[in-house]
């Protein structure tokens, strides 16, 4: 048995579309599947079944979809169709010699039938007859037009009665009007009254005994989605962190280890000459440590030196003239920014004879801030350091022009800002194309001589630095509003799944 | 970084002309500054409060301007606008003086040794001939605010008092007395209270009771007395109310108490200079200026509209600048430099580029994470990503471990209680994410790269990161051979065989956060690396998840 791929959950009957073919094979200019179902004597959805299944096969027949007005009899009019109108059945029920009204009147059709019965002139009622009210019939014989109306209109005949004589029935409730959907079915180009098997798929048999070639193949619905592929997703954040790593690579930048969050107040604080009532060593701003709460192991002579430079001054400077308490400096806390480590790095470099460097790193910092969509009490920080002979306030502009440029960003400009470590301190800024306006991407500076000198790095020497979140890129990047969808366990991982790669400078 | 309000149309009173919104917006980046907003008091009110409060609010057009935080020059209109119109070239750079008053001596502030106890430092300084307007005089009261809030670190450094001098006199004595012995009655009381009811007085002032813990605890409390016995001040309380300045103040004693006496000393400049022709101090500075593309010359001229009074003196490259008390941010001669920068223009500078040579180098430890991350995604788990903070419960017992088996390092002052800990597993946010990715279709099969910190006492500050690789599989079933095949393919990827001794072996362990006899701790080459296995139900239950879940968790610096 042959059987019809359907995109319906239904199957179509061959020998009915195959009856259904024959018919349309004879008829030229097309057929009505509602007719072919009458003369077919099914129901009209089987034969819906056969179009749909055809038009899936390709192009045996072309199908349009037609609406048309029909009438149908109702329930009671199917009755009176194959029982006869009331009427006709009071005048059926009286014999020669008459009926009690009150026996006719236990009939069902009774009480409808006499009162049409008696305005026909059918019957008449005798009601002084000897033993109550008695009808009898006034003709011989009647003729049932109601009935014969409706067996019309049921065998499809509906063009033989006039409109007033349907809408009478109408009134009379034995008949409605349905609108009914139809196919004008013609031949197609590829008509033929026998229908092949198509194929699902193509199968290994089929390769091997050649079969294939004589099959005919179910078309895909290239509309449809493919199936997902099984497999794992990089988080957005870490994607975008990549890229940055490969930038500062691909400039020659060393990677710094930044894998000590714990960090001292003295190397985050105190060695960046930020001085000990700075607002952002306050208990609002900073973690700090209960356990273990304060560092050891200082290098002695280097803290003398920091610890002057803060009181006293020298290298140049007044210093801020106050009293630095290495009880301040000893304060463990979670580092609030990554310079802490480029604070060692440097004062490693100065350990050695100096030779220039580039360094970088991404990380996480910490800052005991007040939370909101866009702020957490970690993120990571981009930072970005050269140290070399004669470094200048052009320099800094110029790597950073070439660093942003990778980021597909190539319009900046510098503002001067504050920044108890660097001096000059610019903010940079870039022109967002979207937004319309200059927003600010990062910050920057050169090393104040107060932070590098104590350290013992060469008088001549400068270092440049630059520094940015991760996270705000990479929300731009993927249009994330609420960072608590990218960062931490509230994380959206249907946009983990659903992130496409990440190319920074498209 | 502070923000000054200031009413726009006063303001280009005082600039002597008027800017589109974008015309003072880019003066404000040229020279530093930030216009963060333009509103007035009524939308202000309006947002805060709701707008039935805000009805009757003066809709004056009010800047609010970023100042960079050591520049308490600016935190007024009038230090504002005299730094304006210097870099504009509208005006000249000021010079400050101090004056002796013309009739007798300067006035005296004696400091008793009392003071050591509490507060022991105080200066003080005289402006005189003053003529106060309302707006003025809010400015006045203004900056005192802005400087109390900023340099004075919340009156806890340096706090300020102004007086009006002419219902006081002097000498003033700056003592301290322990609370019961100081007696006045402060400023807008009607009767007199000692210090110890004072204190009780403020505890529900909304304002001043954020001073209070300055000297509560102290025995003696600092106070400031004429030479009539009147209280000037209880710093860094409350003023008397017997030498209010008002309106009508001619002349104003100002007096600066302090635990920091550079700051006390700053804090009386600024509040000085920013109100008076009349003068203090100058400070002088010689520097040495690089040699540059500009000329002695012009550097000088640079420097002087940045209120840097700049001459070259002929010898060389040098350059005389007088620092003005109003520029305390200036203490060395790089940030003479900055602000030669900044009157040049940080966008006129040419762009260079460095030619540091230097080759790169990755640090081992990421190199090998990145690496790593690809192929585990690739084995089909996807990347989660966590907080390095979280709660002792999250480590300890929600895991069914106690917390000081955890090496944990404890935070002293959290917000909240998901900043008690940095954590020591990676394993209870992987759990926290599954809980808040639910809706999402099983299995879940969940990896993260990251660092821990634990406890160590050779690391000079205590504690270290160890970096931990973490993965979770959650489904219908526990899928322990999946988590276990997992392993065997990070083996693989680590190029480390399966064989007790010189390769990779597990075997069973007890944990009491896995279920009893489905764990198993991971040695590579006989070392303990990490473990893994079905995580017990109340686990399960703890980080409210319903179905069963399998984990590993191993340190990856042994691999390095």
């Amino acid at each position: 048995e042959t059987i019809f791929p359907l995109n319906g959950s239904s199957m179509a009957d061959t020998g009915v579309v195959e009856a259904l073919l024959r018919r349309v094979e004879k008829v030229d200019d097309g057929v009505d599947s509602l007719e072919v179902a009458t003369s077919l004597e099914l129901d009209h959805q089987v034969i819906v079944g056969a179009v749909k299944s055809l038009q899936a096969v390709g192009d045996v027949i072309s199908a349009e979809l037609r609406s048309s007005k029909h009438w149908e009899l109702t329930d009671e009019g199917r009755e009176i169709a194959e029982h006869g109108s009331h009427e006709a059945r009071v005048f059926g029920s009286i014999p020669v010699e008459g009926l009690p009204q009150s026996e006719l009147m236990k009939l069902s059709f009774g009480k409808i039938g006499f009162s049409k019965a008696m305005s026909n002139k059918w019957i008449r009622l005798d009601k002084a007859h000897e033993g109550g009210p008695r009808i009898f019939r006034t003709v011989e014989s009647i003729e049932d037009q109601v009935r014969e109306k409706l067996l019309l209109l049921q065998k499809g005949n509906a063009s033989q009665l006039e409109e007033k004589e349907k809408n009478e029935l109408k009134k009379r409730k034995l008949l409605s009007e349905v609108t009914v959907k139809t196919y004008w079915i013609m031949k197609g180009n590829s008509f033929s009254t026998t229908v092949t098997k198509q194929e699902t798929e193509l199968t290994a048999e089929m390769i091997t005994n050649g079969s294939w070639k004589e099959k005919k193949f179910k078309p895909y619905n290239f509309e449809a989605m493919g199936v997902a592929p099984d497999c794992g997703h990089l988080h957005p954040l870490m994607k975008v962190r990549t890229q940055f790593r490969q930038i500062f690579l691909e400039m020659g930048f060393t990677e710094m280890p930044t894998n000590n969050f714990i960090e001292s107040s003295f190397w985050n604080f105190d060695s960046l000459f930020q001085p000990q009532q700075h607002p952002a060593r306050d208990q609002h701003d900073t973690f700090f440590l209960s356990d273990p709460a304060l560092a050891h192991d200082f290098p002695q002579d280097y803290l003398e030196r920091v610890k002057k430079v803060h009181s006293e001054g020298g290298f140049g400077s007044q210093g801020y003239k106050y009293d630095w308490k290495i009880e301040e400096a000893k304060k463990n806390i979670l580092r609030t920014h990554t310079t802490a480590v480029s604070a060692r790095m440097l004062y490693k470099l100065a350990q050695q004879k100096f030779t220039p460097v580039k360094y970088f790193s991404i990380d996480r910092v910490f800052r005991n801030e007040t939370l909101d969509a866009t702020h957490l009490a970690e993120f990571h920080q981009i930072e970005g350091v050269v140290a070399d002979y004669g470094l200048t306030l052009g320099d800094l502009m110029g790597v950073l022009h070439q660093f942003f440029t990778k980021l597909g960003i190539t319009k900046l400009r510098f503002k001067p800002a504050y920044n108890p470590y660097t001096e000059p301190s610019m903010e940079v800024f870039s022109y967002h194309e979207g937004l319309k306006k200059w927003v600010e991407v990062g910050n920057s500076g050169i090393f104040r001589p107060e932070m590098l000198l104590p350290m013992g790095l060469p008088e001549d020497v400068s270092v440049i630095a630059w520094g940015l979140s991760l996270e705000r890129p990479t929300m731009i990047k993927y249009g994330i509003n609420n960072i608590r969808e990218l960062v931490g366990h509230k994380v959206n991982l249907q946009m983990v799944y659903d992130s496409p790669i990440c190319r920074l400078d498209s | 970084m502070p923000t000054v309000g200031v009413k726009r149309d006063l303001l280009f009173k005082a600039l002597g002309r008027t800017y589109t919104d974008e015309e003072f917006d880019e003066l404000c980046f040229e020279f530093g500054l930030e216009l963060d907003e333009i509103t007035s008091e009524k939308e202000i009110i309006s947002r805060e409060q709701g707008d039935s409060k805000a009805s009757g609010a003066s809709d004056i057009i009010l800047y609010k301007i970023d100042v960079p935080a050591n520049r308490y020059d600016l935190l007024c209109l009038e230090g504002l606008v005299r730094g304006l119109q210097v870099f504009k070239n509208k005006l000249e750079a000021p010079r400050y003086r101090r004056v002796s008053p013309v009739n007798g001596e300067p006035q005296k502030l004696i400091i008793t040794k009392e003071t050591a106890a509490v507060r022991p430092f105080a200066v003080a300084a005289v402006l005189r001939n003053i003529t106060f307007t309302q707006e003025r005089y809010d400015s006045f009261i203004e900056l005192q605010e802005k400087l109390h809030q900023n340099i004075c670190r919340k009156r806890s450094l340096v706090a300020i008092g102004t007086h009006d001098l002419d219902t006081i006199s002097g000498p003033f004595t700056y003592t301290a007395k322990a609370p019961g012995d100081i007696c006045f009655r402060p400023l807008n009381q009607t009767k007199e209270y000692t210090a110890t009811q004072l204190m009780s007085l403020y505890k529900t002032d909304s304002h001043l009771r954020h001073y209070l813990h300055i000297i509560e605890d102290k025995p003696v409390y600092p106070v400031i007395y004429d030479s009539n016995g009147i209280v000037l001040s209880m710093p860094p309380i409350i003023n008397g109310d017997h030498s209010k300045i008002t309106l009508k103040t001619k002349n104003v004693f100002i007096e600066c108490t302090a635990t920091d006496v550079t700051k006390a000393k700053i804090v009386l400049d600024m509040m000085v200079t920013m109100f008076s022709e009349y003068s203090v101090s100058v400070q002088h500075c010689f520097v040495l200026c690089p040699p540059d593309s500009e000329s002695t010359e012009k550097i000088a001229q640079l420097l002087t509209r940045m209120c840097l009074r700049s001459r070259a003196t002929g010898v060389g490259d040098e350059i005389e600048v007088e620092i003005p008390p109003t520029r305390s941010d200036v203490i060395h001669a790089c940030d003479i430099m900055e602000d030669a920068a900044v009157a040049y223009g940080f966008n006129n500078i040419t762009r260079t580029t460095p030619r540091t040579y230097t080759v790169a180098h990755q640090f081992p430890l990421n190199k090998l994470t990145e690496l790593l991350r690809q192929d585990l995604a690739a084995a089909g788990f996807t990347e989660a990503l966590n907080f390095a903070l979280c709660s002792q419960e999250d480590i300890a017992d929600k895991l069914g471990k106690k917390i000081s088996e955890t090496k944990a390092a404890h935070i002293s002052n959290p917000k909240t209680a998901e900043f008690q800990v940095a954590r020591t597993t990676l394993l209870p946010g992987l759990l926290k994410t599954i809980a808040a990715n639910r809706k999402m279709p099983l299995p879940l099969k969940l990896f993260e790269i990251s660092d821990v910190v634990l406890q160590d006492e050779t690391k000079d500050v205590g504690a270290r990161n160890s970096r931990r690789f973490c993965a979770v599989y959650y489904n219908k079933s526990p899928g322990f051979e999946v988590i276990h095949g997992l392993l065997d393919r990070t083996m693989q990827l680590l190029d480390v065989k399966s064989a007790r001794g010189e390769g990779y072996h597990i075997q069973a362990a007890d944990d009491p956060t896995f279920f009893p006899g489905r764990c198993a701790e991971i040695f590579v080459q006989g070392k303990s690396v990490g473990r893994l296995g079905v995580l017990h139900p109340d686990v399960i239950n703890r980080f409210e998840l319903t179905m069963p879940c399998s984990a590993l968790e191993m340190d990856v610096e042994p691999f390095l």
